[in-house]
């Protein structure tokens, strides 16, 4: 075990995990942040994405001790109070149906609009289509998107 | 107004409600305190149970619960809904919580499509029951008869232009007997069903707060990952914990069974200690694989059955007599269910009491499963629901639950127990691989026999025989055969349907092209050959049938030759309710992309149609993706897939790029929606692909099949 300091969604943390933990688990497991979800853990569904300084990336493929200095924003952290152009997008949608998914569809969603504001169809399924629905909610996620666009 | 007899006192009401399954049993806790949801903000700490499915507080605010378990489907908005409606409120005013398992409701399951259609009557019967108490109250404050006072929106007035809140005449109804009739309202004055309302979670969801069971978490509690057999049909003959001992955070190592569960204080450490054990197997059963699955699933085709599902005339002499015969055979391996949140619960098993949580479509039924597991009192157990991240049928069954409790008590811990993806999908529960042999026979241009064959692996009954073409042939022979094997197999997604309807629509589709008829017209014909001249038993209602197939054929522009799109037609009848379904398929830089679907559906009273579009769209998705992409097969009994790198699920690329969902509209009792939209998407897609090919898919997975033709575009 080794003491790492990481910086989730502004606030400093110091766990005591061994290094090569994935993110994912040190979130849900020692922070309490289990809104990151757990689907495959290779880096195939999407369900445990964060940022990372502000990039969309799979948590459950970083060890903690690859992280350092850089800022780790989570679904907890992408507002303050659930209304990120993104999250009213889903909402507006009702995109749901389990909802397992969504929390890294969201994040996802976020990455790429931070990048690009107004993303073609072309381009918003090439970038959603690392995260798998299993409910498929695929066309209201698109449409999601194309909302939280307009939003911006 | 119709009106449902309640004649019954208060005590004999709970056998009643029972016996019918009618999904609504009056509580008797009056005043009992509550615990509403602390995240959100104004809410009162006073609140009046007026029966088992609501609580009103002063300020009008009412609390429904949501008795069944919600694993997608939408049922913990669609239910309240329908309670919420006959209460007459505000839809803003209504808070929604999960009901715990509790005698207090009956049936508290999520499958076969059937949350909303069984307990319609009973969900109304409580709303309209509650407004009735609290419209008595008020009658009784007022001196007046309770039908000169009338309701809206959670307030009452009478003749004389007073006004009285639920709110604050609800303690005082909380005391009123309970009404032996009430009456319901015509479908016609709905305000809140029929209208979409949106998931009442989805401020949760979107903002990640717990609420799956994999979220679930206690004080003291210890993560748990098992190590299973690799293979069906293997033991386990011996292991060596040491290294798994020696990883930080694990705490103990325990057998049961063949099976061997690492706990640790986190999910990672367990699942490192899972991967340190060294286990030597040994051979049990026979180890199968899937090739020889394959020969004695088709030696099947062409066994006779001594016990024909349905034999109405006499096929054989029938196709000795025909002019044209076609016969097909249709093919579909196991499939895992995949839920997105993988398989866990929560456990824990003290001398005084026994605690579960976590997600289960089948609370009840497991609940008694672990009581007798481990020799206890059903009454000692208390089951939480949590929502789940997808159901599929897959938490149909308690295994996992049993494994969490049995666990828990021979660790003498509280435990989650946590399936990782590959444990997930390696360890068991399928649907079952499959086969079809069609075979029609025409005689001077009429169908005048029709044979169905279907073999499935550990499933005899994989027909269904009194749906269409039931009725319209006068020479009509079903048989089922199962093949007994050491694979575990359980309800999917539609169960049988899932396939069966892909093969069924794929063949009817296939007919009609060989005999030079249209395939919309093919069907109608026969559907009205069923209504006018009808043959044997069927268990649909043709014309319901029709109906959605020329909703679908006009909507689509069926008879409307477009450029460069090719075009399928499927109709399936499954869980009550009539969908049919137009693919059209177009080549994008030798591909072929799934452009369009439109579907039409008889499904009854909608309650929520934003709910009801994303189950419909879900399900077409599902079932062309599963068509398509699924695929697990087994070498020396062992599963060759178990993670999303080598199991492929259909993406948002390959998904169609519009869904459209057109709605029959009716005064019927709802049906189901959960599953009906995935039996004809495979056909629907098979049909489409044989437009644009001129080739027929026989065997799912299609894609194998497709990237060979692509590459001779
Ligand atoms: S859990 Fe990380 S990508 Fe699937
Ligand atoms: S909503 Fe269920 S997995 Fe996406």
């Amino acid at each position: 075990m080794a003491n790492f300091n990481i910086s989730v969604n502004g606030k400093k943390h110091e766990v005591d995990v061994d290094p090569d933990t994935p993110v994912l688990w040190v979130l849900r497991d020692n922070l309490d942040l289990v809104g990151t979800k757990y689907g495959c853990g290779i880096a195939q569904c999407g369900a445990c994405t964060v940022h990372i300084d502000g990039v969309a990336v799979r948590s459950c493929s970083i060890p903690v001790a690859s992280v350092g200095k850089k800022k780790i924003t989570t679904i907890e952290g992408l507002s303050e109070d659930g209304t990120h152009p993104v999250q009213e997008a889903w909402k507006k949608e009702d995109v749901p149906q389990c909802g397992y998914c969504q929390a890294g569809q969201i994040m996802n969603a976020a990455s790429l609009l931070a990048k690009n504001a107004s993303p073609s169809d072309d381009e918003i399924q090439e970038a959603m289509n690392g995260n798998i629905c299993r409910c498929a909610t695929y066309l209201k996620i698109h449409a999601a998107v194309k909302t939280a666009s307009s939003l911006l | 107004m119709s009106l449902i007899e309640t004649k019954q006192n208060r005590r004999s009401f709970i056998k009643v409600a029972t016996a019918t399954g009618g999904g609504f049993v009056l509580g008797f806790n009056w005043l009992a305190s509550c615990t509403p949801d602390k995240t959100i903000k104004e809410i009162p700490s006073e609140w009046v149970d007026i029966n088992a499915f609501l609580k009103i507080a002063e300020n009008g605010l009412v609390t429904i619960m949501s008795p069944n378990p919600e694993i997608g489907q939408n049922v913990k908005t669609a239910m309240p809904m329908i309670v919420a409606e006959e209460l007459d409120v505000n839809w803003e005013d209504v808070m929604v919580e999960q009901a715990p398992l509790s005698k207090d409701f009956s049936r508290q399951v999520a499958g076969g499509s059937q949350s909303i259609r069984s307990s319609w009557k009973g969900l109304r019967t409580a709303g309209a029951t509650a407004r009735q108490m609290l419209v008595n109250a008020a009658a009784e404050q007022w001196k007046m008869n309770a039908s000169d006072c009338t309701t809206s929106m959670g307030v009452i007035s009478n003749a004389n232009g007073e006004k009285i809140t639920y709110g604050e005449i609800a303690s005082m109804a909380a005391l009123q007997a309970v009404p032996e009739d009430v009456k319901l309202k015509e479908p016609k004055n709905f305000t809140i069903i029929g209208t979409g309302r949106g998931n009442v979670d989805i401020d949760k969801i979107i903002t990640g707060k717990p609420l799956f069971g994999l979220d679930y978490k206690v004080e003291g509690m210890k993560y748990a990952v098992a190590l299973r057999p690799p293979a069906f049909g293997q033991k386990l003959k011996s292991f060596d914990d040491t290294e798994a001992r020696n990883i930080n955070g694990v705490s103990d190592v325990i057998r049961y069974g063949d099976k061997i569960a690492v706990l640790a204080n986190s999910t990672w450490a367990a699942m490192k200690g899972q991967k340190a054990l060294i286990a030597e197997w040994e051979e049990g059963e026979k180890l199968e694989n899937s090739m020889d699955h394959d020969h004695d699933l088709h030696a099947l085709l062409y066994k006779k059955s001594d016990e024909p599902r349905s034999n109405d005339g006499n096929v054989e002499k029938a196709f000795t007599e025909a002019d044209k015969v076609i016969e097909k055979v249709y093919e579909a391996p196991f499939l895992p269910h995949n839920t997105l949140e993988p398989q866990n619960f929560f456990a824990d098993v003290t001398p005084e009491h026994v605690r579960l949580a976590g997600p289960i479509q089948t609370p009840a039924g497991t609940r008694s499963r672990i009581a007798k597991l481990l020799d206890r009192n059903e009454d000692d157990i208390s089951l939480e629901l949590t929502r789940m991240g997808g159901g599929f049928g897959r938490r149909l069954y308690g295994d996992f639950a049993l494994d969490a409790a049995e666990i828990s008590s021979l660790a003498g811990v509280p435990v989650k127990l946590v399936y990782s993806r590959e444990d997930d999908m390696t360890a068991g529960i399928y649907r079952p691989a499959s086969k079809y042999r069609f075979k029609v026979g025409f005689k001077n241009g009429k169908l005048t026999a029709y044979h169905l064959v279907g073999a499935g692996v550990n499933t005899g009954n994989v027909t269904r025989e009194k749906n269409f073409p039931a009725g319209s042939v006068p020479n009509y022979k079903v048989e089922s055969h199962k093949l007994e094997s050491n694979i575990t197999i359980g309800a999917w997604r539609a169960p049988i349907t899932n396939f069966l309807a892909c093969a069924e629509q794929s063949f009817v589709d296939e007919v009609a092209y060989e005999i030079g008829m249209d395939p919309v017209q093919f069907r109608l014909d026969l559907l009205d050959e069923v209504i006018n001249n009808p043959h044997g038993e069927f268990g649909y209602e043709p014309e319901k049938m029709k109906g959605v197939i020329k909703l679908a054929a006009e909507k689509s522009n069926w008879n409307h030759n477009e450029e460069g799109v090719f075009k399928g037609f499927s109709a399936y009848y499954s869980h009550n309710t009539y969908v049919a379904e137009v693919a059209k398929v177009r080549l994008v830089e030798g591909q072929l992309k799934i452009e369009k679907v439109d579907c039409a559906v008889d499904c009854g009273i909608l309650v929520n149609p934003l709910g009801a579009i994303n189950q419909i769209q879900g399900g077409i998705i599902d079932g062309m993706g599963h068509a398509l992409y699924g695929d697990l097969t087994f070498k020396d009994g062992k599963p060759q897939s178990s993670n999303f790198n080598n199991y492929r699920l259909i993406r948002m690329i390959e998904s169609p790029e519009q869904i459209d969902v057109h709605f029959v509209e009716s005064d019927n009792d709802p049906t189901g929606l959960g599953e009906p939209s995935l039996p004809p998407a495979g056909g629907a897609l098979a049909n489409a692909l044989f437009a644009a090919t001129n080739i027929r898919f026989y065997r799912q997975p299609f894609a194998k099949q497709l990237v060979e033709i692509e590459k001779n575009i």
